[in-house]
């Protein structure tokens, strides 16, 4: 007779702790699903990029791109980056197909042999055109290539934001992880911290300048990188976002790749 | 200065089809843009030529301007790429062609373009065996990458099952060679004046070529077919009007099938590129494969080190007109990405018969945001019994300077 009682009390309060006691890395992964949502649904869009990169000496060097970005449902995104600056690579365009466990599948159009070159996605924690961006940095952030673990509330300029931790699930990134504060309002991340193999802090994201489009999708005017281990920093700024273009897979196959100018 | 060899026909033929799309061209018109680049290129050489009559070091200018425009929202494109080269010794290497001269049109599931372009088919690195499209413009680099515009009209299918190209590829470009003062050249020099055709329409035989190519996962994939006039000629001795010995291109009719295909896993890259040729001498397989392995940022630096190796094999052996029948290539490409865009690429290919080999070195980096100085070297070594061994004495140094705009 005990024993009947007992158990379904126990079972009882198993329950209750897990309603109550969210653990930190639900949390984490509640968040970060959240944001998700917020931004799923746009279909497409499509910017202008301008980088902005200087050297501890303050040494300046300027890229222009143009990006071409696909919502694919149930898959990473699809993209497209057409590079007209600096001269000697205008015309060079990169195409990602990027999932969200699987390697992404990248293709490199080199305009002066009219060759499109399939290259290795394990490289992703190379600079992005020597800036301080890694390819891993601007490609589709999607909800599976992280673990999340829920650190703190903390007011960041005013906004109060989640600080939420995410470790890469691939194995070829170059960081062990990346501290992310999420404003609770808008689930915006402001501001990204990126720890390098060793764990030591190697980068500092910021985004500035939010604006809202299709009174939903937020996305910022400028995100400034500074490696405080080189003292390098890159100034990205985006222009002339447009959503719902009506882009559809075939403006991110290879012969769009070739045509990209 | 020699201009490039254009066929009346075609000129009429491109003509005309600029007066047809010049007429659509009317509503919705963005400007269009000019870009391009300017250059200087100096080569110094090792050792004195074989032939004094051959010059030595040498200076070379050349620009290569480009137009581009598009119109109804990008489907539509015209390109205008002339190029341009003098050089200090080799009259030869003094010419102009036209690389692009072409209009594009896409629809959402064909393409059609049509006018001069350069196709680029295959994914080895030490030689390209599928790519046949275009002509070599030898005379630029003995590696023979550059190529020479080439008239055509070309339809993409692009469908579920892959992307089929089908050319038709009017007006045959004859190949470059180095001049009489002009180095790297076969110790006779070739004389294509006296270019032997076994079509009897000789350069206005009608080529065609169709290319299936597909991406299915890992695996990028490619079949092709081409069915015309030999991109590469036979070179027979023959004499000149002055009684000199010089080697004559003959150049035959062929059918070749090319397979191209690539399998991309994690950071490794392996390559294959097969062909089967008939019509060129007796029938033959010919095959390139290998592959391309990338460390990312090995010894806690940004830079990507690429180690390449690739088998160059040919069925006729040592009777080929090819070097590089039975020859391994190794390679190690960096890549620092850096802001200056550094690169570097040191490649050898060795011979297993003749023992004969060949090595390059070529490296490029960004000046400024205008400028980039690219370096080249070649040597040549063991080259007795090889067919390398014309161009025993012409190791060099290149150096270019060019201006982008």
């Amino acid at each position: 007779m005990r024993r009947t009682l007992l158990l379904p009390l126990l079972a009882l309060s198993l329950i209750s702790a897990g309603l109550s006691a969210e653990t930190t890395q639900e949390k984490g992964l509640a968040i970060a699903s959240e944001a998700d949502r917020r931004d799923t649904g746009f279909q497409d869009f499509t910017a202008d990029m301008t980088m902005i990169l200087r050297n501890r000496q303050g040494d300046q060097s300027v890229r222009a791109l143009r990006s071409r970005t696909l919502e694919v449902k149930n898959d990473g995104d699809k993209n497209l980056v057409i590079f007209d600056e600096p001269a000697d690579v205008k015309g060079t365009a990169f195409l990602s197909y990027t999932h969200a466990t699987q390697p992404d599948d990248q293709w490199l159009y080199l305009p002066a042999l009219k060759r499109v070159k399939r290259i290795a996605s394990s490289n992703k924690s190379g600079p992005f055109m020597g800036s301080e961006f890694a390819y891993e940095d601007i490609s589709s952030q999607e909800l599976a290539k992280y673990t999340y673990n829920y650190l703190r509330d903390e007011t960041l300029d005013g906004q109060d934001c989640y600080v939420v931790e995410r470790r890469p699930a691939d194995e070829y990134s170059g960081y062990t992880k990346q501290l992310v504060w999420v404003d609770k309002q808008h689930y915006r991340p402001l501001k990204i911290e990126f720890y390098d193999r060793k764990d030591s802090l190697l980068k500092t994201l910021t985004n500035h300048g939010y604006q809202q489009y299709l009174q939903q999708y937020w996305r910022p005017d400028e995100m400034r990188m500074i490696n405080h281990q080189t003292g390098k920093t890159t100034v990205l700024k985006w222009k002339n976002y447009r959503f719902r273009t009506g882009l559809g897979e075939r403006d991110f196959d290879q012969n769009s790749l070739q045509r990209a100018k | 200065m020699r201009p490039g060899c254009f066929i009346p026909s075609a000129r009429r033929i491109l003509i005309g089809a600029a007066l047809l799309f010049g007429g659509i061209v009317g509503q919705n018109t963005y400007a269009g843009e000019w870009s391009g680049r300017i250059g200087a290129e100096l080569r110094l050489f090792t050792a004195a030529p074989l032939d004094t009559r051959q010059g030595e070091d040498n200076l070379s200018l050349f620009a290569e301007p480009e137009y581009y425009a598009s119109w109804n929202d990008g489907r539509d494109s015209l390109t205008f790429v002339p190029f341009i080269r003098w050089d200090q010794h080799d009259a030869e290497r003094s010419h102009a062609d036209i690389r692009e001269l072409t209009w594009q049109h896409a629809a959402q599931d064909w393409e059609l373009s049509a006018g001069i372009r350069k196709i680029f088919w295959g994914v080895t690195e030490s030689q390209h065996l599928v790519d046949i499209i275009n002509q070599t413009d030898l005379v630029e680099n003995p590696d023979g990458e550059e190529k020479l515009g080439q008239l055509m009209i070309d339809l993409a299918l692009i469908r579920d099952w892959g992307t089929l190209d089908l050319f038709i590829l009017p007006g045959f470009r004859e190949r470059t060679f180095p001049g009489v003062e002009g180095r790297l050249r076969p110790q006779s020099p070739v004389d294509t004046s006296q270019a032997v055709y076994a079509a009897s329409e000789k350069q206005r035989h009608l080529d065609a070529a169709l290319r299936w190519r597909h991406t299915l996962d890992d695996w990028d994939v490619g079949l092709s077919h081409f069915s015309g006039t030999s991109r590469e000629p036979r070179l027979l001795p023959g004499l000149n009007d002055r009684g000199e010995v010089v080697l004559i291109p003959h150049y035959d009719l062929i059918d070749q099938t090319g397979l191209d295909l690539q399998l991309t896993r994690a950071a490794w890259l392996w390559k294959l590129e097969a062909i089967r040729r008939v019509g060129h001498g007796p029938a033959y397989y010919a095959a390139t494969g290998g592959f391309e392995y990338t460390l990312s940022g090995p010894f806690d630096t940004a830079t990507d080190l690429g180690l390449v190796a690739e088998y160059l094999y040919d069925e006729r052996g040592n009777a080929s007109p090819n070097p590089f029948q039975d020859d391994f290539m190794l390679g190690l490409r960096f890549t620092f990405n850096d802001v200056q865009s550094s690169d570097l690429l040191i490649a050898a290919i060795f011979d297993r018969e003749t023992r004969a080999s060949s090595f390059s070195l070529e490296a490029s980096r960004r000046l400024g945001s205008r400028w980039k100085l690219a370096m080249e070297a070649r040597g040549f070594a063991h080259t007795s019994n090889d067919l390398l061994s014309h161009f025993r004495n012409d190791d060099y140094l290149q150096a270019e300077l060019s201006f982008y705009y």
